[in-house]
């Protein structure tokens, strides 16, 4: 009762605090084109104006679709990402060896930044889906195998030991030891893995024509349209938020409170 | 069972000499033996080997006769830190080893509440381990330690992270299930009052030698009270052994 009560108090202070945000945007936008002209009307997005460009872009049914194919992209290719991510990752822990040569370089092409892969990604695939969907998964695999390397490495020793004196296997160690005792750690690399993911996800679907959030966001450019950019930069948060918190951010909390961390 | 070691050493890569040096032990069936010693003498190393968690470097060790390769159910071991799966829950911790075995179901349920109810702690059977304090926490992982009626359970300081008071009313729960189960029980302690309590014979190992410095059988009736007159004596004696060996060179 009272932690439910809590929580609203929460969401209204949230959304109290995100009007007092847009108001002053308003204001700031009011005060700089309006009454000082600092910037010119089309330089400046409004709230007025992206609420408008929402309207317009609703109403000529651009928006949904766009939201829906780039969903559809950036979570094909997540799921290959956390595949294969998860898979290299696992090597990199069974083999020493892989462990001492691989992960260094895993490492290194982690650190590229996700739009590096554009380039190379449309000389194999051309301006297609694939293109897009290769960016995704070079851009977030690679943290995913780094990260759940990290979560089995991090698993205390004793785990193991205990597990291993009452007659487990080693199928039976990973199975019931490792895997459940790395699960925070591994679901907080899927998390960062995932919005990585996003990322790459725009890097690729601004550099190429297939409908999308990314290209709504080219489109809102080409026409100098600059509460278009706004609304779709709006709404590509939005999204990335909505699956931290729903799905990730409720595993987490689940995964914590069960083991009181 | 019997399990025997035969000129045991023990030599880390990275540390200089041999931790162990010469071992040689015998432990019968049924029998409680505590390992005392100064800290860092090898104690936990010895306890290691006979686990099967690490490998001797020269020497045998035989359980029933034979030799074995790495850790096994028939030699179970309890740690210093309870290292209970936070992921489960207190019953689910219990049956972990039942589970690994794959044994029926319903047999789980049965030998698992049989030790919690040992234990008195059927009721916290749902709690989560975080819910625990740190002796309750103990209590859980001796039950989940018992359930796998292992030929010999190995205890390294398992209630040396407690407060007195509840390392003490612990130590008697395990004298009384040690009693009625007549379990065979290596168990390494560094404090001299717990080994004098519990054990049959108390093996004490010096940092001088590296090896077992002697062997102490303690003839006292159970349950035993620390202020006995032989208590005490058996106490200052094997205190002496414990930090004599070590202070001839202070000296
Ligand atoms: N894996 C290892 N590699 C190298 N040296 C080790 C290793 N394990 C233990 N040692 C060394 O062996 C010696 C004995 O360690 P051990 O843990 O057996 O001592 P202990 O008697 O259990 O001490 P304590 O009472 O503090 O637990 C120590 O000097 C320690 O540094
Ligand atoms: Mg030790």
């Amino acid at each position: 009762m009272k932690k439910n009560k809590l929580f609203q108090s929460k969401y209204i202070s949230e959304i109290i605090f995100l009007c007092g945000v847009i108001i002053l945007w308003q204001l700031f936008y009011t005060l700089g084109v309006d009454v000082l002209s600092i910037w010119k009307a089309y330089a400046m997005p409004s709230p007025a104006g992206v609420l408008k460009s929402f309207g317009l872009l609703c109403q000529n049914g651009s928006l949904l679709p766009a939201i829906g194919f780039s969903l559809l992209r950036g979570l094909l290719g997540y799921l290959i990402s956390v595949v294969a991510g998860s898979i290299l990752g696992l090597l990199m822990n069974c083999f020493p060896y892989l462990h001492r040569n691989l992960r260094p370089l895993v490492m290194g092409v982690q650190t590229l930044p996700s739009i590096c892969w554009v380039p190379f990604s449309i000389l194999w695939f051309g301006l297609t889906q694939q293109a897009i969907i290769f960016v995704v998964v070079m851009g977030s695999a690679f943290s995913i195998a780094i990260a759940s390397d990290n979560a089995i490495r991090n698993v205390p020793p004793i785990y193991k030991k205990v597990a291993l004196t009452m007659g487990a296997n080693s199928r039976q160690v990973y199975r019931e030891v490792i895997l459940p005792a790395s699960f925070p750690e591994l679901i907080s690399g899927l998390k960062q893995g995932w919005s990585f993911a996003w990322r790459a996800l725009m890097s690729g679907e601004v550099m190429t024509t297939c409908i999308g959030l990314g290209q709504t966001l080219i489109t809102g450019r080409n026409l100098a349209d600059i509460n278009q950019v706004m609304l779709v930069m709006i709404v590509i948060i939005l999204i990335g938020i909505f699956i931290d918190q729903m799905f990730f951010g409720k595993v987490e909390r689940y995964v914590y409170q069960k083991r009181g961390l | 069972m019997s399990l025997i070691l035969k000129n045991v050493s023990k030599t880390f890569e990275d540390a200089k000499g041999d931790v162990l040096n010469n071992i040689n032990l015998e432990i019968q069936n049924g029998e409680f033996v505590c390992v005392v010693g100064q800290s860092g003498c090898g104690k936990s190393t010895l306890l290691n080997l006979i686990a099967g968690l690490e490998k001797p470097t020269s020497g045998e060790i035989l359980l029933n006769g034979k030799r074995f390769d790495g850790p096994s159910a028939n030699r179970v071991v309890m740690f210093q830190e309870h290292a209970l799966f936070p992921w489960l829950n207190v019953i689910e911790n219990v049956k972990f080893g039942m589970k690994l075995a794959s044994l029926p179901a319903n047999e789980q349920e049965e030998t698992a509440m049989k030790y919690l109810r040992m234990m008195q702690l059927e009721e916290y059977r749902d709690y989560a381990i975080h819910q625990l304090s740190g002796g309750m926490r103990q209590r859980v992982a001796l039950a989940r330690a018992l359930t796998l009626d292992s030929e010999i359970l190995l205890m390294d300081e398992p209630f040396s992270a407690l407060d007195k008071q509840t390392s003490n009313r612990l130590r008697a729960e395990l004298q009384e299930i040690w009693l009625k189960t007549k379990r065979t029980i290596l168990f390494i302690t560094h404090s001299v009052e717990e080994a004098v309590y519990l054990a049959d014979r108390v093996i004490v190992i010096s940092p001088a030698v590296n090896s077992i410095a002697d062997v102490i059988s303690i003839d006292l009736e159970r349950p035993r009270y620390v202020y006995d007159e032989k208590f005490v004596d058996y106490r200052h004696r094997i205190l002496e052994e414990v930090q004599g060996n070590t202070g001839n060179e202070k000296k």
